[in-house]
């Protein structure tokens, strides 16, 4: 545990000494804003709710966290900093952890600062605010489960680069599996219980879900398991660096 | 402190380290020698836990570094080759950040870090992100890195790679300094520094263990061992050379220059012989006029290129060197 909050701490450190949190929180913040009221026409629509705001969220994160997580590994094995991290007395499961949770804590601080937007539609109406609480809480796990795929994949190579891309594409997999088009597609050769399957592992289903203002037990379940898989294979990836 | 039985390490079809075998105790400097690619960088990631070995033992104050990798983590320091560290954070963030992970808090920790800190001479730079220090620095927050807990066994890859001179000579007496308790194991492929600071040297070829001893053990190992250097004054050298060569069991006599002047190294078969009172003597009775006079102990660098042969591209011959 000690060990965890010491990771944790560096780590969260490691962020605002650099200009990479203020960059990334600038820009997250912009791009969110953008695709609200311009892509989104959140004013036009005429509606006081958000949900032009939080459509758009499956789609910022999948650049967005592959971003934040392609250094988390990457760069201490291009350094050689793991090396250091691996000799100290630190279990592997502690060193996956507090990394993960504090880049789960920088999203999520990306996240809340958001929040001048749930202030804007409170003003001009009376939104349900059950609704884009739920909404919030969907979006903080759908963040952790691409960050923690993201995480994991940064395990597997020294090349950031190469690190964003795969998590990228793998995190489009995983966002899109649900969408009718490929599922349409998938439906002429897979058998109905594979496609269904290959369904239930869209982040935009459950996302959607939650959503609609009812968090339930089932979708969040989904997105602590993936995240649990995505960090118990990041472990692994890390306890395997010792074969050389 | 530290025991290592039957140590191989595998990768792919490359055997790195190949059945090593040895241990260090407590007020030992071991010093492990070998040409780049030998497997001391890979020896040392297998004691300190960095990599798993492919076969065979290895423990740490007790502790199978397998079996109770964490335990045996506690109680070792180890600089890794070229001191990498956090380059955005501080010195001070750096070694506060180790200091937790080891469990040293509050008034401990700031102990800690302040004998850390002053003996690796980090004061000047502790708020400078670790980027912007010089190699020098570099090495020396990895080095306090490494000493901050104060371990029993202390690893350290290279530790004076890259400084100078002055920085060398604080490092080595840091070293020693730390000795008395602790066992210690550098890598290094400086011969000097062997001499300076390592109670003890071990040299690896291909993985293989082809030589362990004291430094001056070694150092009998080579030809020069019990050889007599003689350097003249004046103009004897040519007069005096035929003498000199006929003494008994001369094998061999080599010349080479040396601040503008003739110096002359008889070797002798017999170790024990004291060849140098005979060439005393000698010249004594001839009345030479002699600037230098000394027996040989032996040179480390001889034994360590008739030793290994791993990077043959950088090997000389020997003979040539030493006729020149």
């Amino acid at each position: 545990m000690r060990e965890l909050k010491a990771v944790f701490r560096r780590e969260m450190s490691g962020y605002f000494a650099t200009p990479l949190a203020y960059v990334f929180i600038v820009v997250f913040l912009f791009a969110t804003g953008a695709f609200t009221f311009y892509v989104g026409n959140l004013f036009e629509a005429g509606r006081a709710d958000l949900s032009p705001f939080f459509g758009y969220h499956p789609w910022l994160y999948l650049f967005f966290i592959p971003a934040i997580a392609m250094r988390l590994w990457a760069e201490e094995q291009k350094t050689g900093t793991i090396e250091v991290l691996m000799t100290l007395p630190i279990p592997i499961s502690s060193l996956v952890l507090g990394k993960f949770l504090a880049a789960w804590a920088f999203t999520s601080l990306a996240l809340v600062l958001t929040f001048p937007v749930w202030i804007s539609v409170n003003y001009l109406g009376s939104p349900d605010n059950g609704v884009i609480l739920a909404s919030y809480i969907g979006s903080f796990f759908m963040a952790g489960a691409y960050l923690a795929i993201g995480t994991c994949l940064s395990a597997a190579t020294n090349n950031q680069v190469i690190a964003f891309v795969v998590s990228v594409t793998v995190c489009f997999l995983f966002t899109v599996s649900g969408l009718p088009l490929v599922l349409g597609f998938m439906q002429g050769f897979l058998p109905q219980v594979l496609v269904q399957a290959i369904a239930g592992l869209s982040f935009l289903t459950h996302f959607e879900a939650i959503r609609g203002g009812v968090i339930d037990l089932r979708d969040v379940v989904f997105f602590l398991s993936l995240i649990g898989v995505a960090l118990v294979v990041n472990g692994v990836l890390i306890d395997a660096k010792r074969e050389g | 402190m530290i025991n290592i039985s039957d140590l191989v390490k595998r990768f792919g079809a490359f055997t790195a380290v190949d059945g090593l075998s040895f241990s260090v105790e407590k007020g030992e400097v071991l010093g492990f020698l070998g040409p780049n690619g030998a497997g001391k960088s890979t020896t040392m990631r297998m004691i300190t836990g960095f990599l798993a070995p492919t076969s065979g033992q290895v423990s740490v104050c007790g502790y199978d570094v397998a079996q109770q990798g964490l335990e045996a983590q506690r109680c070792l320091g180890y600089l890794p080759e070229g001191a990498p560290a956090y380059g955005e954070m501080t010195p001070r963030g750096y070694l506060k950040f180790i200091g937790e992970v080891r469990g040293l808090t509050g008034a401990e920790g700031v102990k800690a870090l302040d004998r850390a800190v002053e003996r690796a001479h980090l004061g000047s730079v502790l708020d400078q992100p670790i980027d912007t220090l010089s190699k020098g620095f570099k090495r020396r927050v990895g080095l306090a890195q490494a000493i901050l807990h104060n371990p029993p066994v202390l690893i350290m890859d290279e530790p004076t790679d890259g400084l100078d001179p002055n920085q060398k000579h604080a490092v080595r007496s840091l070293i020693k300094e730390m000795s008395a308790d602790k066992a210690i194991i550098i890598s290094t492929h400086i011969l000097e520094e062997v001499d300076a600071i390592c109670s003890r040297a071990l040299i690896i070829d291909r993985g293989r263990q082809v030589a362990d001893g004291t430094p001056s053990e070694l150092a009998a190992r080579s030809s020069y061992h019990n050889a007599v250097t003689i350097g003249f004054a004046g103009e004897e050298g040519p007069r005096a050379l035929p003498e000199l060569q006929a003494l008994n069991g001369i094998t061999r006599l080599d010349e080479r220059q040396e601040g503008g002047q003739a110096l002359y190294t008889l070797f002798v078969a017999d170790k024990e012989r004291l060849l140098i009172e005979e060439v005393s003597a000698l010249a004594q009775s001839r009345g030479w006029n002699v600037r230098a006079l000394y027996a040989e102990e032996g040179r480390l660098d001889e034994v360590f290129r008739m030793l290994t042969t791993s990077d043959v591209s950088e090997r000389h011959d020997i003979s040539e060197e030493a006729v020149v």
